[in-house]
């Protein structure tokens, strides 16, 4: 039980070789595990994962809300956003077992991290700035989320049912996993489905259009054709029907996708690598949009999108004295097409149609490098190269031309080179730790950012026209980060500072004339001279009389233009302290969770100034055996004394949730 | 045996195809886009009216016909026509262009009509043809089929200067989502009878969607008169299929406003417009 890493906070120096050999020592129980640029959230092996986690059926969000480096931008009570550092889906890359996935959705209500159960993960790698450059091009980070899988050993047939209830919004949880395992093959099959009606804030208040059913279907298959030679399969259903977004003014009727990958791994004894993986992979994701359930809209319209990826990947891994190297390619094929269709008041009208993603073709081929040298005891070093060639291809003639609207010599593909590159290096004297690193990055406008036509953001209420001209992305970034271990106290502090030039933001321009009715204008997409950010974050850990555990965190950004406004969405210093009591099968956490007011907020993005909030948890659990089985009961309340706030990433200050009652219930067999 | 059968068979298909060839070729290939309207006869001659579309449809019409003396079409009559508007009252004509012969064309005329109005149970347009074949002057005239669009493709109004104007819709024929180009016919009534193109005047464009809030489109250009073809030819970007306004301003070679109003939160539409459908 001890080795396993499971939840609070947890800090260890990890380097190579060193690395994995510490892991295996982890003694205290912790879900984040950060070395200087990566943390990792571990939810841990099936049979034991479910005791730690104050909410073992929370959504997947909840877990990776535990990063310091990771937020969200939630539209509703369903698929949050997921930021890393401080920014959002174009400025990090998040992907599946090292999958590119990419939403179908124009207004990012279909992030990739709603295509994970939290039943079947077992750990997200979140890696910072240009640590996270292995699957893709990035400026803030990657996040992966590594699925749940058995080992090739001989222990037959397990498997769980798994139950929930929460009060805010009548959420019932259903779910139930299945794994087989032998020398030679294994199987994990997960299920899980999840219906939530409309959730309330504080004092009662009924949150129109929240509610949302997901079902998850998720299998990993693996059969070892020999020793140290085996292939994977794997295949996810994800699909969630009635999806309301409060904060949007349209809800999602469906969102599906497929997600399947074919997986040849070789860990050979005498070769100059020690790992060898290829993957193959291929996903179709669905997002219909439609505003069918509002009684009172401008005009009714539909707004589906489609997004198809093929990829593959090839990494090895291999030690080479005191390096540890890393050495892959990938490649990624997308087809992103969106449109939408507006329906007149007066009947006899034609349907209006436009195409809002023109039928875009991105090709990606990256070759990425990493080498960890410990130059000696005390020191080691790190440095990364990832270089990318990216092409953008417009398919459609309908598409092209309307864009050719705004931009009449525009081409129907552009090809890019992108460079991503860091070194690290760290000296470690017990108990202190420091680390300071360098990177420069380089990404490619997103879809919508370069191709997008009349894409509303009810944020700021302007439409948003891509711009197909602008040169990448450029991230220059420095962090330091410190460390203090001393038998069971420890205390971190990480900073990272991104000087971002050609940022690219949408900026109004009053010639065009708005297509949504009765919003505030139009946004072109455009490059800023630069734009500064600087995140911070500071944990605390201290175990005492043996079943104590006292954490505390705090996350402070900063995000501001070449002329010293602030951006949008950046996070106020926020904290959050809790109290653990841990004896056998019992376990009891409480949690304050509060924010400041949010003293830097952009108007010109729509935001107001988020109040300070301060909201208490509480969570107990106990494990029952019977027999060899055991069982896992968990109940506890979050917002406990009914607070009415959001926080400051709450599209149009949505309200979160109030007072939830939560019972889990997870019978393992 | 039998292939010499076979290949007989083959030498008559040959025979036949190239015999019809010689025939008819210029027919099937001048016509071949072109759907027939109507014939109009006098005693020597048919006149075969051709347009796009099958129909004479109430504003602009581009209008291909041919001459036929029994079965051998006349290539080189002189050429000209007059469309009359019968009224209860009174009759008048319509905006209409010169004939010439078809570029490239060895039996088709063309040219176009502009019809303010559709016919209606009382009143109705005629077009006669006036020609010249080797010298003999011919007339041939009857009742043509003028339908009215339920989408505004003709403008008709006085401008300050008191002058009647016809302003007529030419392109997009078929409109795209996309920056097309736009031709428009501007007219002026000097009497009844005579409807001469006016020079140098500028037409001002703002297309909106009434539906969508009166949106407009970026990057339009007014319409400015070609030297090529005497016609106005601007740029008109239109963002999403559906119903356009186009709305109008006829601003004379002072850059004087004759006719139209500009579009602004309060004033929704101008009082001179087209409309596009697609």
């Amino acid at each position: 039980m001890e080795k396993y890493i499971y939840f609070g906070l947890m800090f260890l120096l990890t380097f190579g070789i060193k690395a994995q050999e510490e892991q295996k020592e982890v003694k205290q129980d912790s879900l984040i595990v950060p070395e200087e640029l990566v943390e990792i959230i571990l939810i841990g092996k099936n049979s034991n994962k479910h005791h730690y986690e104050n909410k073992s059926l929370a959504t997947i969000e909840t877990y990776l809300e535990e990063a310091n480096s990771v937020d969200f931008i939630k539209r509703g009570a369903y698929a949050w956003e997921p930021m890393i550092q401080g920014m959002a889906s174009e400025r990090s890359v998040v992907t599946i077992d090292g999958m590119r996935i990419y939403g179908a959705c124009t207004d990012k209500m279909d992030p990739i991290t709603s295509y994970v159960e939290i039943s079947n993960l077992s750990k997200a790698e979140i890696k910072k700035g240009q640590a996270g450059a292995e699957n893709g091009a990035t400026i803030g980070g990657a996040i992966d989320l590594e699925r749940q899988k058995s080992e090739y050993e001989n222990s037959g047939w397990s498997g769980n049912a798994q139950s929930g209830i929460e009060s805010i919004n009548e959420q019932k949880i259903l779910g139930a996993a299945l794994q087989y395992t032998s020398n030679k093959v294994f199987a994990d099959v997960d299920l899980m489905y999840r219906d939530a009606e409309n959730y309330s804030a504080a004092g009662n208040e009924e949150i129109l259009y929240s509610q949302f059913t997901k079902y998850n279907f998720s299998v990993v298959t693996g059969y070892q054709i020999e020793q140290n030679k085996s292939i994977e399969a794997s295949f996810i259903f994800d699909e969630a029907n009635d999806v309301g977004y409060p904060a949007l003014p349209m809800d999602v009727s469906l969102a599906r996708a497929y997600i399947g990958s074919l997986e040849y791994i070789s860990n050979p004894e005498d070769e100059f690598y020690k790992e060898w993986k290829t993957k193959i992979y291929y996903n179709d994701v669905t997002h219909i949009m439609d505003d069918s359930q509002r009684p009172d809209v401008p005009i009714r319209m539909d707004m589906p999108g489609w997004s198809k990826t093929t990829g593959m990947y090839s990494k090895l891994k291999g030690n080479f004295e005191n390096h540890s190297w890393d050495l892959s390619v990938n490649g990624h094929f997308n087809n992103s097409l969106a449109e939408m269709t507006m329906f007149p008041e007066d009947p006899n009208e034609n349907d209006m149609f436009m195409l809002t993603w023109p039928d875009v073709n991105t090709i990606y081929t990256g070759l990425f490098a990493k080498d960890q040298y410990l130059i000696n005891e005390d020191f080691s070093a790190e440095i990364s190269l990832g270089m990318g060639v990216h092409n953008n291809n417009i398919q459609d003639e309908f598409g092209l031309e309307s864009l050719r609207i705004f931009y009449p010599e525009m081409e129907d593909s552009k090809t890019r080179f992108l460079l991503n590159t860091g070194a690290q290096i760290s000296y470690s004297t017990h108990p202190w730790t420091l680390g300071l690193g360098l990177g420069y990055g380089e990404r490619a406008p997103s879809v919508s950012e370069a191709y997008g036509f009349y894409l509303f953001n009810s944020f700021d209420a302007f439409d948003y026209i891509g711009n197909p001209n602008m040169v990448n992305e450029k991230s220059l970034e420095m962090n330091v980060s410190t460390r203090y271990e001393h038998k069971s106290f420890s205390f971190s502090v990480n900073s990272a500072f991104y000087h971002i030039s050609d940022y690219i933001i949408g900026k109004p321009d009053p010639d065009l004339s708005p297509m949504n009715i009765g919003i505030n204008g139009v946004k072109v997409y455009e490059q800023l001279p630069y734009a500064q950010l600087w995140s911070n974050d500071l944990s605390i850990n201290y175990t005492f009389l043996k079943d104590f555990t006292a954490k505390a965190k705090a996350v402070y950004r900063i995000g501001r233009d070449n002329e010293n406004s602030n951006l949008p969405l950046i996070q106020p210093l926020t904290f959050e302290a809790g109290l653990r009591y841990r004896k056998n099968a019992f376990y009891a956490e409480a949690i304050l969770e509060s924010a400041t007011k949010q003293f830097d907020y952009s108007p010109e993005f729509g935001e107001n100034q988020t109040p300070a909030y301060s909201v208490f948890n509480l969570a107990l659990s106990q494990i029952f055996y019977i027999n060899a089985q055991k069982m896992i009961l968990k109940v506890g309340g979050e917002n406990l004394f009914d607070e009415y706030y959001s926080t400051y990433s709450d599209w149009n200050n949505i309200p979160r949730p109030g007072r939830n009652l939560y019972a889990n219930v997870i019978y393992n067999f | 045996m039998k292939l010499l059968k076979y290949f007989s068979v083959f030498a008559v298909a040959l025979l036949f195809s190239c015999s019809s060839d010689d025939d008819t070729p210029i027919q099937i290939n001048e016509t071949e886009d072109l759907i027939f309207v109507q014939e109009i006869q006098n005693e020597t001659h048919t006149i075969t009216i051709f347009t796009e579309d099958g129909s004479l449809k109430q504003g602009y019409n581009k209008i291909y016909f041919q001459i036929k003396d029994g079965d051998d079409f006349i290539n080189n009559a002189e050429v000209s026509w007059m469309p009359v508007m019968h009224m209860t009252a009174m009759s008048h004509s319509g905006p209409h262009s010169e004939i010439n012969k078809k570029a490239n064309a060895e039996t088709l005329y063309e040219g176009y009509i502009i019809f303010q109005m559709a016919q209606n149970d009382s009143e109705y347009w005629e077009l006669s043809f006036n020609y010249n074949v080797e010298g003999a002057e011919y007339v041939a005239k009857d009742i043509i089929e003028v339908t009215p669009t339920d989408k505004n493709r003709v403008s008709v109004f006085t401008g300050n200067d008191d002058t009647r104007y016809i302003a007529a819709l030419i392109e997009p024929d078929s409109p795209k989502v996309a920056v097309n180009d736009i031709t428009v016919a501007i007219h002026k009534m000097e009497n009844m009878m005579s409807f001469p193109i006016v020079n140098d005047y500028q037409l001002k464009i703002d297309p909106r969607m009434p539906s969508m809030g009166n949106h407009s489109s970026p990057n339009n250009e007014d319409l400015l008169q070609s030297d090529s073809d005497n016609l106005y030819h601007g740029k008109l970007s239109l963002t999403m299929t559906g119903y356009w306004k186009i709305n109008l301003q006829l601003i004379d070679e002072s850059g004087e406003v004759l006719k139209g109003e500009e579009v602004t939160e309060t004033n929704e539409s101008s009082s001179i417009y087209f409309e596009i459908e697609f």
